[in-house]
């Protein structure tokens, strides 16, 4: 099988996502650059899944689906609240909680 | 997800409607989704879906009770008639097989009907009374969904789709009771009603808990079903199994749940608070659904408390005591209401503790049949005073001020008032007779006097309060509303659309309707097991009561495979049945065996005694009390002395009001108060305070010593740690989340490469 392809892919898609997240400014892809990270988790799964010949990691992968569509249900319902009371959404300048 | 379906195959005779009674709660259930979806797009606001999905529930059910009964009435005389059950696996995890289904059996078949008859009258009822409301479709789609909750719980072969219909009708109770929540009280009095019965739920949770972890093992082996089944658990309860300590805090945990659903003391605040939502809701709350729910779990799981409390044991067991305290103190409560709603509301406080009596004291199904004839009289009587404020009160319940001389006005009410009275005073022809009498002959029959005697009590209090109720709504001369005047009915102003406000008249055919229909229930329905006529009347103990027969243990299925169930013939010589108090030796039981007390007349007059003083009694005194406008009387005063006596008894009704409204409350509750406090600050406090002054004087040992040198040291030394660390990595707390981000994922690369380098 071509597991390691799948596995080069995710690791791929993995490293847009944290680049992604450490370095764009906007809210919005930041979350689309968090999807990409459960998505390659996701690959993994399933080339592993594939590799072991086993549904494990086909339920693990329908799971982390369900719950990455709450997370970006909470974390846009989060965005929006930003940016109506701050007119913006760039992360750089939410330093509420610094320490 | 359908994976398994399995039947009991049994030789018994089954139908169409017994194997599809699960179709019950469906039915309402998607009618419920309908109304929510199209409701406000159809010509009567969704109201006409309401009232036909809980009609087809209606007939499915009589549909099943008919076939029951052809079961029941096929099967031979010792014969154990097997429950009609029916599951689908949903899941499966670890092993355990979590299942939904339907479990009928005559229990199951006796509720369902009454619960689906007594919903469907009241939606036909509701159509009326809530005419022109502002959340009319909301108000049929709770309505709907709230019946299907209780179908569903009464349906249900295992305990989670049991407590799923326990938590959808506690959810419907609070959207119903709450319905006109711009008013504050409303809404305050829907959360009471949420989190009074939250708390008890905390113990059916509990309760369903133990009973699986303690019962699986025992079930999968001897069974093959899983330990939520309610089967599983009643066979288990009685094989001589179970621990005693674990049954028993399992029973009380699930006792806890009813208490708190079925109003017993001391979680029944919420039940008269409940008064709040609309009258129909009352009415459907009070009777079948709900309040009953917490009996019917008693009843449901009976081998858990029977096994568990020691029911017919010696000693008297929390079930009873908590039931006697509920009957008198609710009893006494309801004598000093005004809102004839509360009264009522007190009244099914007190009757359900009658029903824990019974179930407590071991009369199963004389509880049983008390749920039974006490839904049709207590709906009858709150639809009653739905229907006197819809059309004589505007809208008002209160007794003294906007009600009285209404019977010339509102005949039909009037006389099913009357005979729904006779009904709940447990006067001879009527259904509350024949089944509260023999609530309090089984419990003196198995041993209890002394719960006997709080039972004809409660009698007496009963006959008395509902007397007083009568007299002030029906007797006496017209006041406030009910004598036309419009001053007041803005206190009670919760409707939007006004019909006219002329003088009182009676209701309408939708609202007379169903109210006849329960008045004429609630005169024969005590007919179903008239015990003073003999043993051919009992058709509610042949139907109804699960014989407790062993039967033989089935080999050992794999969970979801069918089991059937070969029933032995009846031993030779009438050898009582070992159920109960004695563990099986070959086979199973799923029911107790359980005793009937022998009706006697000389028992059953001295109850109807005690009922007819009651009422002569509080007849007297509201007669003196609130007749005391009587024109004859005030002249007669002057003429001769014995009228002057009489009218010195008048002149002093607020005396008597005193001793009927304060007195009453101040005798009970002044002196059960003051010696309580007395209790509480001498030897409650003496114990407290010694206890503390021992406590104090190692405390100051403990503190000099081990708080102040060690742990003091201890903590300090830490606190001052952590304060140096924080200060040294406060910098890192940028406050951005890009920031965050990068150290974790730092983290993380780090922790992965440690990984690779140890494992290569």
């Amino acid at each position: 099988m071509l597991t390691g392809q799948f596995l080069l892919l995710g690791a791929i898609l993995f490293c847009i996502g944290v680049y992604g997240v450490i370095a764009r400014k906007n809210a919005v892809l930041v979350l689309m650059s968090i999807e990409l990270i459960l998505n390659s988790v996701n690959i993994n799964l399933l080339a592993f899944a594939l590799r072991n010949g086993s549904a494990d990691g086909h339920t693990f992968a329908l799971y982390v689906i369900a719950v990455a569509a709450a997370e970006v249900g909470v974390g846009l319902a989060m965005v929006l609240l930003i940016y109506r009371n701050r007119r913006n959404i760039g992360l750089d300048e939410l330093s509420e909680m610094h320490g | 997800m359908m994976l398994a379906v399995s039947e009991v195959l049994s030789p018994l005779k089954g139908g169409w409607f017994l194997d599809n009674a699960w179709l019950v709660p469906v039915v309402p259930t998607i009618g419920f989704a309908l109304i929510v979806l199209f409701g406000k797009r159809l010509p009567k606001k969704g109201s006409e879906l309401g009232v036909l999905s809980i009609f087809v529930s209606l007939v499915l059910a009589s549909g099943a009770a008919w076939q029951w009964i052809q079961r029941v009435g096929a099967a031979g005389e010792e014969q154990f008639i097997s429950p009609v059950v029916r599951t689908w696996t949903w899941w499966q995890a670890g092993g355990v097989e979590f299942t939904i289904g339907q479990h009928v059996d005559g229990l199951t078949v006796v509720v369902l009907f009454v619960v689906a008859l007594i919903s469907t009258l009241i939606q036909i009822y509701s159509l009326e009374y809530l005419r022109g409301d502002r959340r009319f479709t909301h108000f049929f789609a709770a309505l709907t969904l709230f019946s299907a909750g209780m179908l569903a719980m009464v349906v249900a072969e295992d305990m989670i789709l049991f407590l799923l219909g326990w938590e959808i009708m506690g959810l419907c109770s609070f959207m119903l009771i709450g319905h006109w929540w711009e008013d504050g009280a409303n809404s305050r009095a829907a959360l009471k009603a949420f989190f009074t019965v939250r708390t008890g739920d905390v113990g059916l949770l509990v309760g369903i808990a133990m009973l699986f972890f303690a019962a699986n093992e025992w079930t999968t082996t001897n069974l093959g079903l899983s330990g939520f089944s309610i089967r599983g658990i009643s066979a288990w309860a009685l094989s001589g199994e179970p621990n005693s300590t674990v049954i028993l805090v399992a029973a009380v945990a699930l006792f806890i749940a009813a208490i708190g659903k079925s109003g017993q003391f001391p979680l029944h605040t919420w039940l008269p608070d409940a008064m709040a939502g609309p009258t129909p809701v009352s009415s459907l709350l009070h009777s079948s659904t709900m309040v009953v729910a917490g009996v019917f779990l008693v009843a449901r799981l009976y081998p858990v408390f029977f096994t568990g409390l020691d029911i017919l044991g010696p000693s008297s067991n929390v079930i009873m005591v908590i039931a006697a305290i509920t009957i008198v103190v609710a009893a006494a409560l309801a004598f000093v209401q005004t809102d004839i709603k509360r009264v009522l509301a007190y009244s099914t406080v007190s009757q359900l503790g009658y029903m824990m009596l019974g179930l407590g004291a071991g009369a199963w199904l004389p509880a049983v049949f008390h749920i039974f004839t006490h839904a049709f009289f207590k709906a009858c009587l709150f639809l009653c005073a739905g229907s006197i404020s819809h059309s004589a009160s505007h809208h008002s319940f209160d007794m003294k001020k906007d009600m009285g001389g209404l019977r010339k006005h509102m005949p039909i009410t009037f006389a099913a008032w009357t005979v729904s009275t006779l009904a709940l005073c447990g006067v001879f022809p009527f259904s509350g007779f024949f089944s509260k009498d023999e609530i309090i002959d089984n419990v003196g029959g198995n041993g209890y006097t002394l719960f006997m005697a709080v039972g004809l009590g409660g009698a007496f209090l009963t006959a008395a309060y509902m007397t007083r109720a009568t007299y002030l709504t029906f007797f006496g001369q017209a006041r406030g509303a009910s004598a036309g005047e419009h001053d007041s009915h803005d206190a009670h102003d919760s409707h939007d659309v006004h019909d006219s406000h002329d003088s009182p008249h009676e209701s309408g055919i939708l609202i007379t309707g169903p109210i006849a229909v329960l008045a004429v229930l609630a005169i024969f329905a005590g007919l179903f097991n008239a015990t003073p006529f003999g043993e051919s009347w009992e058709y509610m103990k042949k139907w109804v009561e699960p014989r407790a027969v062993v039967v033989a243990q089935p080999s050992a299925g794999g969970p979801g495979e069918s089991f059937a169930i070969s029933v032995p013939s009846s031993e030779a010589g009438g050898v009582e049945s070992p159920c109960g108090s004695e563990t099986p030796t070959a086979g199973i039981c799923y029911a107790p065996e359980l005793n009937h007390a022998k009706f006697k007349w000389s028992k059953a007059l001295l109850s109807l005694m005690i009922v007819f003083t009651g009422i002569a009694v509080s007849w007297l005194l509201s007669a003196a009390l609130y007749g005391r406008r009587d024109p004859r009387l005030v002249g007669l005063t002057e003429r001769n002395g014995l009228a002057r006596a009489g009218y010195r008894l008048l002149a002093n009704k607020y005396y008597l009001d005193d001793v009927y409204e304060r007195g009453v409350v101040g005798t009970i509750a002044g002196p059960i108060a003051r010696s309580a406090y007395w209790f509480n600050q001498n030897i409650l406090d003496g114990i407290l305070h010694g206890i503390a002054r021992s406590a104090r004087a190692v405390a100051m040992v403990v503190y000099r010593d081990i708080d102040q040198r060690v742990v003091d040291g201890a903590v300090n030394a830490s606190a001052d740690l952590t304060k140096t660390t924080g200060l040294a990595v406060q910098p890192l707390q940028s406050g951005r989340v890009g920031h965050y981000g990068a150290l974790l994922f730092a983290t993380a690369a780090v922790v992965a490469l440690v990984f690779v380098i140890l494992n290569t």
